[in-house]
């Protein structure tokens, strides 16, 4: 039974390698639904392997952890890495995530990418990302989680540009390549320190080596702060957020993945998993928490200015993490992972009911331009609806139970009115407004430009995973994970009512203030004030770092265009040259200009020799 | 015994190292190949007379050999030397030796 767990990782590799290989064998490219089977099969079944694993082994002893060592991969002095799985239920609620909500992803993508002419190389890219997460999720040492990180980062990259023909698509992929670069050479500054302290990075031996007293907690803590670097870019927080938005630029079931399943709650699984280490640093705890809190509001505030479909649902997912962050940072592990659980499920589903809408009017995506879209599309309507609910955290439904825990545990984190809860409450008012504002705009009041033109592109093979994405995002809340063995048994206090109070309302008056705003914007269309132009461009991030980074780049680079250095070696060669000129000049054919000067040398040589 | 200077010493080799030089000071002006080989036979015969001038100082009969190698030798270029003078006037129809350039770098 605990084999097959080692068969979930490997199922996709094998499916990315059958995909990528099939022109050794075949000339001709295989039939779509050839491609389809195996790209969404190997998902599906590494699915399946989990499920049975959980069945047979985690569901009776919750604080069973499964060691599946594979392979040594390196040894290197003191340091010894192998191919070694752990797997505890935190890592097991991440298997299920990948695996779940990525087959049901890739089935998705088998109706909206068919008659694309790179099917198969998209369903490859699609299996390496599954297969690298895997990797991150269940590595049981820092270095081949790092592998894991780099892959997806890699096929981030890939999926991001896979319509690279279009430059922007391209420049849209260096870009989340080159950000989520500068917090991956933080987090491996940080891997090397935490070697240099305690001699290993096998993940519970480097807790066991952090627990003890002796342990050098400054060290500890400038090496929570990198691994904060790496997962603040890789998810996508403040001040690394800016590759995200633009990452949209790739197929919408890629958005969804990168934004449900897997790339994004990288960095909030990192801080999880070493959570003994961050536990050890109030300093670090305190970076998480308001990293956390400041993203949540600041991407908020630029979701509700944006008139792009899929950048509301990609500031949306910044913010969403950032809760996650605010989470892990106030102690409630479980519940960042748990708000991480349901926030696949309903982030998911509104990516793809967002791609049915896209495909559905023929791929325009500027929410201005639709509206009235409930009677033509009325499926893809309800799971929108589902899933803005569900974001909103209307009561009643998954969003509600994990965002809960998350503010009551912020709340009781300094015991009263304090500066994180505030933020948390704000930005639960806040999530109400954009969500229910771009469900307004979508799908209610009159017919837009693009919705004439509407007609329902939705196929069996795409409604099937909206239904059980729709299910789960409103059941969701009922799959509380047994994270306790992991993170300890947390004391439940029971903040006063109206607390609670407080955290239900707040949606509810960000459905009434959206109405109000939709109702405003329908009629003037798409005029921006000042401060809504300032949040539509990200608070002025890209500007910043345009000008703080890119152009004194460029200009540097154009400085340089001959390279300084170059000039050195350019130097050499030219004295060379100069001498050899000089030097053949002097070999003229005159026979007695060669006498002159040998006997000039022989008069030289003489009186050397004299002199000295 | 001890060695016998023989007088003249110093004479001889003055002698010989000016007729050296006149021999060289020709070989670098002149540009007539013929008059070349004459200055090279000049070296030639300083080289030799001092050869016989160290013989006589040392008391040695081996200077006297060498002289005899020298005066063979001096024949020996001769010989060889002006059936390249030969060759360069059949090609060249001069015999000065500026003309004679063609391997310059």
């Amino acid at each position: 039974m605990q084999g097959l767990l080692a068969w979930v990782p490997l199922l996709p590799l094998i499916g990315f390698l059958i995909l990528v290989g099939i022109p050794l064998f075949y000339r001709r490219e295989p039939p779509e639904s050839v491609i389809a089977l195996i790209g969404v099969g190997s998902v599906g079944i590494a699915a399946i392997c989990t499920a049975v694993a959980t069945a047979a082994v985690f569901w009776q002893t919750p604080s069973a952890v499964v060691n599946i060592a594979l392979w040594q991969w390196m040894q290197l002095g003191d340091l010894q890495l192998g191919i070694n799985f752990h797997v505890d239920w935190l890592a097991l609620v991440m298997m299920m995530i990948v695996t779940g909500v990525g087959f049901l992803i890739h089935l998705y993508s088998a109706g909206y990418m068919r008659k694309d002419p790179d099917f198969r190389r998209y369903f490859a890219y699609l299996n390496l990302f599954i297969f690298a997460m895997l990797i991150l999720v269940m590595a049981d040492n820092l270095v081949l989680l790092y592998l894991g990180w780099e892959g997806v980062g890699l096929c981030s990259y890939l999926l991001i540009g896979f319509w690279y023909k279009d430059p922007v698509n391209g420049t849209a992929a260096c870009k989340a390549f080159i950000v989520t670069r500068i917090g991956d050479t933080a987090m491996a500054i940080g891997l090397f320190l935490l070697f240099y302290e305690f001699s290993t990075l096998n993940i519970p031996q480097l807790i066991t080596a952090a627990d003890d007293p002796g342990a050098n907690r400054e060290m500890i803590t400038i090496a929570t702060l990198l691994l904060l670097g790496g997962a603040v870019g890789k998810s996508a927080q403040l001040p690394l957020q800016t590759w995200l938005p633009d990452a949209m630029a790739g197929p919408t079931p890629v958005s969804a993945l990168i934004h449900a399943a897997t790339m994004v709650t990288a960095g909030v699984y990192l801080i999880a998993r070493m959570h003994p280490l961050y536990i050890l640093s109030e300093t670090a705890m305190t970076a998480v928490a308001t990293v956390g809190a400041l993203t949540l509001l600041l991407a908020g505030f630029s979701a509700i200015a944006q008139s792009d479909i899929k950048r509301v649902l990609a500031y949306s997912t910044i913010s969403q993490i950032g809760y996650m962050f605010l989470a892990l940072g106030v102690g409630a592990w479980s519940g960042a992972i748990f708000h991480l659980m349901t926030h696949a499920f309903f982030k998911a589903l509104l990516f793809l009911s967002a791609g049915s809408v896209i495909l559905s009017l023929h791929h325009e995506q500027n929410i201005f331009s639709m509206g009235g879209l409930y009677r033509k599309i009325p499926f893809t309507c309800l799971c929108f609806t589902i899933g803005c609910a569900c974001l909103a955290a209307l009561p009643l439904t998954s969003g509600f139970y994990s965002k809960d825990q998350i503010l009551l545990r912020a709340w009781e984190f300094r015991e009263g009115f304090n500066s994180l809860w505030f933020a948390g409450v704000l930005g639960a008012l806040i999530t109400g407004i954009y969500t229910f504002r771009v469900l307004f705009l979508v799908f209610a009041g009159t017919e837009g430009t693009a919705s004439v033109q509407c007609k329902d592109a939705n196929t069996p093979v795409m409604t099937i995973p909206l239904a059980i994405l729709a299910t789960l995002a409103l059941l969701g809340g009922l799959l509380t994970p047994p994270l306790q063995a992991v993170f300890g048994t947390i004391v439940e206090k029971h903040p006063a009512a109206w607390v609670e109070g407080v955290a239900i309302a707040m949606p509810l008056i960000g459905l009434v203030v959206a109405w109000q705003l939709f109702r405003r914007e329908k009629k003037t269309g798409e005029q921006r004030s000042r401060v809504t132009k300032f949040w539509f461009s990200g608070w002025g991030f890209d500007w910043l770092y345009d000008h703080l980074l890119v152009r004194p780049f460029n200009t540097l680079s154009r400085l340089n265009h001959n390279d300084i250095i170059d000039a050195l070696y350019k130097g050499t060669a030219a004295f060379s040259r100069q001498l050899n000129m000089l030097l053949s000049a002097s070999q003229n054919g005159q026979v007695r200009w060669y006498l002159a000067t040998f006997a000039a040398g022989s008069i030289l040589f003489l009186a050397l020799l004299v002199a000295l | 015994m001890p060695i016998e200077t023989a007088p003249g010493l110093e004479a001889g080799v003055l002698l010989a190292s000016i007729l050296f030089c006149l021999g060289l000071a020709g070989l670098m002006m002149r540009r007539n190949v013929i008059f070349m080989l004459m200055c090279v036979e000049i070296c030639t015969n300083a080289a030799a007379l001092m050869f016989v001038v160290a013989g006589a100082h040392w008391g040695n009969a081996d200077g006297q050999v060498m002289f005899i190698f020298v005066v063979t030798l001096a024949a020996a270029e001769v010989a060889i030397a002006l059936a390249l003078v030969l060759q360069f006037y059949h090609r060249k129809h001069t015999v000065d030796i500026d003309q004679l350039n063609d391997l310059r770098g």
